[in-house]
């Protein structure tokens, strides 16, 4: 059996294990092992396609499969990887296990709380391994649909009001995204062809270009919505806020980055000429996503919106750089996924560990974290660190390249929002510094505070695996860059072809 | 006739034979005796679902008036399903003591409007079409006002009655101006001549707008919501889906073997009754209660998704129509099996009866969930993929626009959709519905439509059955 096909597989059976179990404790154990598995599968898939590469296989999707599914609509179940999404994968991978051990302690209706979890990852996984749109997008789907229950049921707040926004409002990004995807397979076939799903045939042609006028912003605005573009970001603070912790991980960690993936593999890929036409509008829209996300940060009290807030940032960042449209800064989007995937699941993982014990999130209730929680507070710094762009983490990789490919345009129009984007960093520094400051460090407020207990087991564990990976990204970044950059030159190639002209504003 | 043309007409003469067993058997049998009709019908309906899936010839009878083929007997058996589901989620319903007096006339009654509607889809002339629709619809009336000693039922029946007779009536008059523009009833004679004409152009106004109250689009739907609400919860269903899958089964082939000439006139015309019917049904919606009545709006706007697929005018939009209708009958029957089974056992029926039912009905709730999610269309159910082929077939027809508003439409509907696996998830009450057990019949129909919610889907070949069978424009 193709090794890709058992990343669905594994989560549907783990599920399917789960319904028979009796207690939290097997509950829970189930998961654990189903997500240990796919852990090791990813990493197994990582070496794998790393060897491969070095064997010399140059072909541009590797561990192919393809199985005719609708004949008449040439609907196949086709998978396959690149660099990208092997990267992507790990980083499900990693983020899923930390979510699992996060959640340890769920005890209302845990059963139910880790099917849907696991429903969850099992259609983050599908999407990344799709190479057919049709697949993609009921993946897509199933990705979202399981946050309704997880928000709705197990969320604090106004969750019932958050779960039907995030919804509703992903929803209507795929309502978005159907629209795009039905055009581009009607015109996949220029020359009256048969038409076809497969995202590799259909970058071998030319779609028309009045066509993909049409079709870019759908399918763009599709995927942003998922990607929290501005102004249709606003179901992501509401939504983390809300979430239970392992949610707030996978959605930020992994869910988000299904739009950046998709606006990029999709929508940038298939359709670049649109694309370049109409990049400035959407990098306007990007730029005030991480100025925005950023500011909105500063205000905030509650440490989940603070760090919903610069999920928008920094995944504002993600499609800001996908939309400068070359290599260097798409090599900056992926690694930037991937950092914020991690770091970000980190920070959601440490502020619900964090509010299980104190029971507020309110940061000015809190301070003196550092002093009877030592480790959750060398953690959260650790974290802070990274998302403000230390070198050696991972933040600081991910976006010295975004803004060094965004500086390869010279023209005004790109340095001048480059400019602005960057001045998100410092903004970063500032409200990352100030809840380390406030939270952690500071007088002991409350003296219920004195005997609260440091991290148990499985929340080190949860953190621990979070914290190594951003940290060998950090130190090690060129053996991901490399893969991911290996990948690229097809797409690159696929835009270079489309001819560079930027017919911007300025 | 000779033992072929008998077998043309199976499904025709099989239903009469079994209405009338049922009919001569209520007489006989003892008073005391008289629960055993009903899984006596129910297995004679099973043998003819069965009998209907045997392969069928192609085949003209009566000079033309009557024909079939095997895409129509395709369309025969998806009703059949349809309805054995529902025989056997009626069945509490049906054996409470107060219908125990005139529990044959049930089965009886829904058979004559099933007889009907055979006869309309195999309809081969302008006369047989109408009186298949006729058969159809007054049973159904009856049926609707079969608890008569309650007010909403007899008044459901009055009205159901009152607004077929007006549509019926309005189509009538445009079968009229057909045959007198063209000089046949017969369909193909008059899909030769048949031109875009003014009055010809008007004939097909007043049929489209008969049809379009049997199928209950935007503006022709104002019967639905209390008819719905006021029928019996099982004679609801079979309204909101056979009935309602039958009038798009005949609409959809009148469309293409008709009017095709027609094509860019009928294409106009629906596109705005899509539209509205989606926008409306969605809207009122929003705020039912009363979870027949929110089942009725829904089914309001499912139609109009219905007409997505007629739209085409090609072999993918009849089969993505067809597969949908399948699709729809067993995520529509789930929802009503739940409803009418909690209605049976507690008479509760609000939406608000349903907060916290996981918690004591949790396999109740989760179909219900599922039935949920397959008519809002998100995946891995059927309705994903039923509502996906649609869309597929509105756009290869240029229609993203279209498209674009019915995905829009499909967002809006799934709030409602939620605001149900919300009550049942979320909500929490201190009075929820106690925990009960359905008798066996009615788990195997609701264990029938959950296994079709989830395997028609995934399970290609149905759809490429159904494609192999289909036509396009002639």
């Amino acid at each position: 059996m193709n090794i890709l096909s058992l990343f669905v597989l594994v989560p549907v059976l783990t599920s399917a294990a789960i319904v028979f179990t009796k207690n939290m404790k097997q509950t829970r154990l189930v998961a654990a092992a189903g997500m240990s598995v796919q852990l090791i599968l990813s990493a197994i898939l990582v070496f794998m396609y790393l060897a491969e590469r070095n064997a010399g296989n140059t072909a541009e999707m590797l561990f192919t499969y393809d199985a005719l599914w609708f004949p008449s609509l040439n609907i196949h179940y086709a998978i396959g990887v690149d660099g990208i999404s092997v990267a992507m994968i790990a980083l499900t991978g990693i983020v899923v296990f930390a979510g699992i051990f996060a959640s340890w302690n769920m005890e209302f209706l845990s059963r139910e709380f880790f099917i849907s979890l696991i429903l969850l990852a099992t259609g983050v996984f599908g999407f990344f391994i799709s190479l057919d749109l049709f697949t993609m997008f009921l993946f897509y789907e199933i990705a979202v649909i399981p946050m309704y229950l997880l928000i709705g049921i197990w969320g604090s707040g106004p969750k019932e009001y958050s779960a039907m926004k995030l919804t509703l409002m992903l929803m209507g990004g795929s309502a978005l995204l159907m629209v795009g995807l039905l055009g581009i397979y009607f015109y996949s076939s220029p020359d009256g062809g048969p038409l076809t799903w497969n995202l590799l045939e259909i970058s071998k042609i030319d779609i028309p270009v009045e066509m993909q006028r049409f079709l870019f912003p759908f399918t763009f605005i599709g995927f942003g919505i998922l990607g929290a573009l501005f102004p249709f970001h606003t179901w992501s603070p509401d939504g983390h806020a809300s979430a239970p912790t392992a949610v707030s991980m996978l959605h930020a960690g992994v869910l988000m980055k299904l739009g950046g993936y998709g606006a990029f593999r999709v929508a940038i890929f298939l359709m670049p000429e649109a694309a370049q036409e109409q990049a400035w509008i959407f990098l306007i829209l990007t730029g005030i996503s991480v100025v925005y996300g950023a500011f909105g940060a500063i205000w905030q009290k509650d440490l989940k919106y603070i760090n919903a807030y610069s999920s928008v940032s920094h995944c504002g960042l993600v499609l800001f750089a996908v939309l400068m449209m070359n290599q260097t800064a798409f090599n900056g989007a992926i690694l930037q996924m991937i950092s914020h995937g991690l770091m970000t699941a980190l920070f959601f993982a440490l502020i619900g560990m964090i509010y299980g014990r104190t029971h507020t999130r309110m940061i000015n209730e809190m301070g003196g974290i550092m002093k009877v929680m030592p480790f959750l507070g060398v953690v959260y710094v650790i974290a802070g660190l990274a998302s403000l762009g230390l070198p050696g983490l991972s933040g600081f990789v991910a976006e010295m390249t975004i803004f060094f490919g965004a500086f390869q345009h010279t023209d005004f129009f790109h340095r001048f929002l480059t400019i602005m984007a960057t001045t998100s960093i410092v903004v970063t520094a500032v409200y990352i510094l100030r809840v380390v400051g406030i939270l952690l460090l500071g007088p002991i407020k409350d003296e219920h505070f004195l005997h609260l207990e440091d991290a148990k087991w499985h929340e080190r564990l949860s953190t621990i695996t979070l914290v190594l990976a951003i940290a060998a990204i950090g130190i090690a970044p060129l053996w991901l860059s490399d893969m991911i950059n290996v990948s690229l030159e097809p797409i690159v190639n696929k835009i270079s072809m489309a001819g560079f002209e930027f017919t911007g504003l300025f | 006739m000779t033992v072929n043309d008998f077998l043309l007409m199976r499904h025709e003469l099989m239903l009469v034979a079994i209405a009338l067993i049922l009919l001569i058997t209520d007489l006989m049998v003892k008073p005391a005796h008289k629960s055993a009709i009903v899984p006596f019908a129910i297995a004679l309906f099973a043998v003819q679902t069965i009998v209907g899936f045997l392969p069928a010839d192609e085949g003209v009878l009566f000079g033309g008036m009557f024909k079939t083929t095997p895409l129509i007997s395709l369309m025969k058996n998806v009703l059949n399903i349809g309805v054995l589901i529902i025989l056997l989620q009626s069945w509490p319903w049906v054996n409470k003591p107060e219908n125990r007096e005139k529990m044959s006339e049930y089965f009886i009654l829904l058979f004559s409007t099933l007889i009907g509607m055979y006869f309309m889809i195999s309809s081969g002339d302008f006369l047989m079409f109408y009186l298949g629709l006729e058969t159809a619809t007054i049973p159904i009336a009856a049926l609707a006002a079969y608890t008569h000693h309650q007010t909403k039922s007899a008044e459901a029946g009055v009205k159901l009655i009152l607004s077929s007779a007006l549509s019926s009536g309005i189509l009538l008059f445009g079968l009229s101006l057909i045959y007198g523009s063209t000089g046949s009833i017969y369909f193909d004679q008059v899909a030769a001549v048949y031109s875009n004409a003014p009055m010809q152009v008007l004939a097909f106004l007043f049929f489209i707008s008969g049809m379009a109250f049997k199928i209950s689009l935007v503006p022709f739907h104002l019967w639905t919501a209390d008819v719905y609400e006021g029928a019996p919860v099982n004679v609801t269903s079979y309204l909101s889906v056979v009935s309602k899958g039958a009038a798009s089964f005949i609409l959809v082939l009148v469309l293409y073997k008709v009017f095709f000439q027609l094509f860019d006139i009928w294409q106009n015309v629906l596109y705005v009754i899509s539209v509205l019917t989606m926008f409306v049904g969605n809207l009122f919606a929003l705020r039912q209660q009363n979870m027949k009545r929110f089942l009725a709006f829904s089914s309001i706007a499912q139609a109009g998704f219905i007409l997505l697929g007629m739209m085409a005018g090609s072999q993918m939009g009849m089969t993505s129509v067809i597969y949908f209708i399948l699709v729809y009958i067993f995520s529509n029957l789930g929802a009503f099996g739940v409803v009418a089974a909690i209605e049976a056992s507690t008479g509760k029926i609000l939406m608000s009866d349903y907060n916290g039912l996981y918690r004591t009905n949790p396999k109740l709730s989760l179909l219900m969930m599922l039935a949920m999610f397959s008519l809002a269309g998100i995946p891995p159910v059927a309705g994903f993929f039923g509502k996906f082929f649609l869309f597929t077939s509105a756009a290869s027809a240029g229609l993203y626009w279209l498209v674009f508003i019915a995905v829009l439409n499909a967002t809006i509907s799934l709030y409602y959709y939620l605001m149900v696996v919300k009550a049942m998830f979320i909500n929490k009450t201190d009075t929820p519905i106690a925990p009960f057990r359905s008798d066996s019949m009615t788990r195997l129909g609701l264990i029938l439509s959950g296994l079709g919610i989830f395997v028609v889907g995934f399970w290609s070949q149905v759809y490429e059955f159904i494609n192999s069978l289909s036509v396009g424009l002639f």
